[in-house]
């Protein structure tokens, strides 16, 4: 979230990445002071998906919402006129509007640094490796498209987005609410 | 779906195509025809969409970040104006985590440098006090006039009070660089006679003196991350690397590889379910905070009644694991195993059901768990130094590190000594510092006692080495890069109390980058440069098993800002000892010299000059990830290779401490306040079982290392506060009885102080105990309030130093919590 943000200079209140927490357990106390519990934790880290059936592109009045190379969806400044409607249509809330800039924002995967054979920000940044950028065709035949809690389901917009699975997102049905830090963003 | 979606959405492609037609006939029309004057949005699109934006080309140089996580990270700072502009990411090697090279990739906290460099509280001049000490009001001065006042008040204290009567305060915020680094200021001292530092640190206090009585080694003794490839089960008690060693360059991906390579399988035993929790454990096992040694007391319990320990180790290597390799003049029945067994002092079974009702593990899983532990062989058992930052840490180091000598895994590949690992890296030049005439030094806790009442201190009852009473008290405080004076140190009051005395400490002098809380309690303020605003020799720190040097570049200081060795230089000349303070060399003469009698020996075929290095970036040589096993040659051969314990052996009995508890007086009215001589479970003041506090205050209250800080440092970088806020945790069972939802504002408070802070409601964290992440700035609602809303633990720590290693217990609290 931080690369990012230092590499396209985002204000406070805009973030294009977001770390979602996913939590959820219950308690049980015995009667000698001891405690069982089912407690799982995990991370999904999600920004735009670059979806194969862009809702954002869909819904967009001016044209401003566009698939340009390799699948990238960007968002044209200068045809922009932040109505809102891709970041109300689309399911990850990827598009944000920039009140410094005055349009609506959101990830382009650093389709400058990719043009230069550069990772994207986040890619590189990543302390655990946890992120990449991957040809989709062959990364979703691999992994398929995510589909864990508290994201929606992949059959909407098709997400090019995929998940190596947590050990612990496996035992959570997908409509579960986990979501354990919706105020971080 | 796709066709439900269709129906709900405002535009379908086939209306924009028709306005794209309705545009291209308004374009037809007159200028300005258009009904919302949007006329030249809709234009017809080309084939291809519009441009890849333009790569920004600033020119780069290669900085770092090197406080006190245990790493050092390589940052590419973008320069433009003589300004930080954007920071990327090391991409210097492909990562091979086999041979030791991977990419130093930078943390959140390191990321966000440019934001912190120019951050709103950044200090631009000097200042002096004016008003009261604390109250943070300040003068802008000179630098020489600022530095005219330091170098006076330094003369009169070393001349009216002694050189230990001036003391270098306990500070992290550069780890490593030797131009940047606290050393500026020893050398100085040094050249006037020397001058007061404390030993130990805040860090693993408790660990180093618990496993100096039990192996004769002050921690940092565990086999290496790496070796849990070489075992099928490794057990932690804490040691959340995920989040406390942060680097990309370290540990928390390290261990990622590690268990890939061995399969391994890893129990954390934790209060809570931390982000290591997250990454690598297949077992979170929850426990109560300062209960480990009644837990590990139990799993001792299981090993030894149903015989899965190694007795054979156990008699050759070992000293006090029952009557038959006592010491003589030993008390009856004071063997480790009488302890555990019940034939002890308090005739206790440490049965797994005692340990239950203590620790809240339940008996089942404890009984499986020494099983588990019991029949793997080798084990890796690890302890991090949150169980050691409590009232009676020691205990739970050395009861945890005994069941590493149960099993016989000390000294073998794969097992591990029961300690946080051992480190290996290279070595970094550090500034010399010459001879420091004062001998005598006392556990940097202490230091707040030594403002009060230093001549008074002694061996005894303080802990003071090198002499058996410290010489003078403190009356001059140089604060360089920390800010433990209020913000780090226990009970904020309590140092507000004393150092309100000007009586006492007469001069507190801090050099720092940012207006913290410490630096409002100074009476000269000096701003320093921050790491990309100095030029120095780095590489890896102290928690890393990599060799790698970078020879950074700069860009132009912060306004005002200087480098602590200049400063130090000015001071060296109005204190007539210039020449002596820099054999004639200055900064970049010295980081020459030191690359040169340094650097270029450990790494031979870096460039010849200093300017190749800078040019060349971050240099790295192979290791193999097989790093030496520690005790080995003590476990192939004890007699020959005795420990540095007072029986050459591991001491599960200690005569030493003995010695120490017929010493040192320790108050019998505080609950814990005891010094054994075998690793056992006490209950502690502020404990679980401290029944009478928690009458009033029935929540523990721990301040883990959080991952949006670093201590106290990057805590005000608004990035890191909008993604990772202060906040505590506390579990749903507490907050719903308390009408505490998530998010909600509550206040934290004990006899020392209050917090407000925001609740994270949530299951991560065993019932009955709260956490908020320690570091974050203290901040008192008023000049008369000293409610804190920066959500600073230390508002709420007691300082009462441990009996044995006179340490810091930060994590044995006690607290209510109320919604506000």
């Amino acid at each position: 979230m931080i690369a990012c943000k230092d590499k396209h200079d985002l204000p406070v209140g805009v973030l294009w990445r977001k770390v979602l927490e996913c939590a959820s357990g219950d308690w049980a106390e015995e009667p000698d002071g001891s405690y069982t519990q089912n407690v799982l934790a995990y991370y999904v880290s999600v920004s735009c998906n670059h979806c194969e059936n862009p809702v954002c592109v869909t819904v967009c009045p001016t044209g401003a919402m566009q698939v340009v190379e390799n699948g990238i969806v960007a968002i044209d400044p200068d045809r922009c006129i932040a109505c809102g409607n891709c970041q109300w249509n689309c399911p990850y809330s990827a598009p944000v509007l920039d009140r410094v800039k005055k349009h609506m924002t959101k990830c382009d995967m650093c389709r400058d640094f990719l043009a230069q054979g550069k990772l994207p920000a986040c890619v590189a940044a990543c302390p655990s490796r946890a992120l990449d950028v991957a040809p989709r065709k062959e990364a979703v035949a691999r992994l398929g498209r995510a589909d864990v809690a508290p994201l929606p389901s992949e059959k909407l917009t098709e997400p090019n987005l995929c998940l190596i699975k947590h050990r612990d997102s496996l035992s959570v049905r997908k409509s579960a609410a986990v979501l354990a830090n919706r105020e971080e963003f | 779906m796709t066709q439900k979606k269709k129906s709900t959405v405002a535009f379908s492609p086939e209306r924009r195509s028709i306005l794209k037609l309705g545009a291209l006939s308004c374009a037809a029309g007159a200028a300005g025809g258009s009904l919302l004057g949007l006329n030249h949005l809709f234009q017809p699109s080309e084939a291809q969409a519009f441009e890849v934006p333009a790569l920004p080309e600033d020119p780069f140089i290669f900085t770092t970040c090197v406080n006190n996580c245990g790493n050092t990270c390589v940052l590419k700072a973008f320069v433009r104006n003589d300004k930080v502009i954007r920071v990327e990411t090391d991409d210097s090697v492909e990562d091979d985590w086999e041979n030791g090279v991977f990419q130093v990739r930078a943390c959140p906290r390191g990321r966000s440098m440019r934001r912190h460099m120019y951050s709103p509280d950044r200090l631009k001049t000097p200042l002096k006090r004016i008003g009261k000490r604390g109250e943070g009001k300040f003068e802008p001065v000179s630098w020489d006039e600022a530095l005219d006042i330091v170098a006076a008040s330094l003369k009169h204290c070393v001349k009216d009070y002694g050189n230990a009567s001036v003391y270098s305060h306990y500070a992290s915020g550069v780890i490593t660089g030797p131009m940047t680094r606290r050393e500026n200021f020893w050398r100085l001292m040094n050249c006037l006679g020397g001058f007061s530092l404390g030993y130990s640190d805040y860090s693993s206090a408790q660990n180093q003196a618990g496993l100096r009585y039990l192996y004769g080694k002050a921690g940092y003794s565990g086999n290496a991350i790496s070796d849990i490839a070489h075992t099928k089960l490794a057990v932690f008690f804490g040691a959340n690397l995920s989040e406390t060693r942060s680097s990309g360059g370290g540990l928390q991906y390290e261990i990622l590889e590690a268990k890939k390579k061995g399969n391994t399988r890893i129990i954390i035993i934790d209060p809570r379910y931390t982000d290591t929790c997250v990454t690598v454990a297949d077992e979170w096992i929850p426990i109560r905070p300062g209960t480990d040694a009644a837990l590990a007391s139990a799993l001792a319990y299981v090993l030894i009644t149903e015989e899965m320990i190694d007795r054979e180790y156990l008699d050759t290597h070992c000293v006090g694991f029952d009557a038959s390799t006592l010491p003589e003049d030993a008390p009856e029945h004071s063997s480790y195993s009488d302890y555990i067994l019940g034939t002890g002092f308090d005739m206790v079974a440490k049965t797994p059901e005692w340990a239950a009702a203590i620790s809240g593990v339940p008996a089942a899983r404890i009984y499986k768990l020494a099983r588990e532990i019991g029949q793997t062989k080798p084990c890796y058992i690890m302890q991090g130094w949150g169980i050691q930052r409590q009232a009676a840490g020691e205990m739970n180091v050395m009861a945890v590190a005994a069941l590493a000598n149960l099993t016989g895994n000390v000294g073998i590949r794969g097992g591990n000594n029961g300690d946080l690992d051992a480190y290996h890296q290279s070595k970094t030049p550090r500034l010399p510092v010459g001879n420091n005439g004062v001998k005598t030094r006392f556990p940097v806790f202490m230091w707040l006692k030594a403002v009060e009442n230093g001549k008074n201190m002694t061996a005894d009852q303080d802990g003071i080495i090198g002499g058996d009473r410290y010489p003078a008290d403190i009356k001059f405080i140089w604060n360089y890069a920390g800010n433990t004076i209020i913000n780090q140190h226990s009970e904020i009051a309590e140092t507000e109390r004393v150092l309100s005395d000007e009586t006492k400490c007469e001069m507190i002098v801090v050099m720092d980058t940012h207006m913290t809380a410490t630096a409002k309690w100074a009476d000269i303020v000096l701003p320093s440069c921050m790491y990309p605003e100095q030029t120095d020799i780095v590489g890896p720190s102290y928690a890393m098993n990599t060799d790698w040097a970078l020879l950074t570049e700069a860009v132009k200081p912060f306004f005002e800002s200087r480098p602590v060795y200049d400063v130090c230089v000015d001071l060296a000349r109005r204190l007539g000892v210039e020449k002596e303070f820099t054999e004639g060399r200055d900064r970049e003469q010295w980081i020459d010299y030191l690359y040169q009698t340094g650097t270029r020996k450990t790494f031979p075929e870096m460039p010849a000059t200093v300017a190749e290095a800078r040019k060349a970036g971050v240099h790295f040589r192979a290791k193999s990830r097989d790093f030496p096993v520690p005790f080995a040659d003590f476990r192939q051969d004890p007699a020959t290779h005795p420990l540095k314990t007072p029986s050459g052996k591991v001491e599960l009995y200690s005569a030493a401490l003995r010695t120490l508890s017929q010493k040192r007086k320790v108050d019998s009215s505080v609950l814990g306040d005891v010094i054994p001589f075998v690793p056992q479970y006490v209950a502690t003041w502020d404990g679980c079982e401290d029944m009478q506090t928690k009458e009033k205050y029935p929540l523990q209250l721990i301040g883990f290392h959080y991952k949006g800080r670093t201590h106290s440092h990057y805590a005000n970088v608004d990035w890191l506060l909008e993604v990772l806020p202060q906040t505590m945790w506390i579990n749903p069972v507490d907050a719903e009885r308390r009408g505490i939802r998530h998010n909600d504002s509550v206040r934290v408070f004990n006899d020392r102080g209050e917090v407000r802070i925001r609740a994270k409601v949530t299951p991560r964290i065993i019932p009955g105990v709260v956490a908020m992440g320690q570091g974050a700035w203290y901040k008192p609602l008023s000049a008369d309030s000293k409610v804190d809303v920066g959500g600073c633990i230390n508002t709420l720590t007691k300082y009462r130093p441990t009996a044995i290693g006179k340490a810091n217990p930060q994590h044995t609290n006690l607290v209510q919590v109320d919604r506000i």
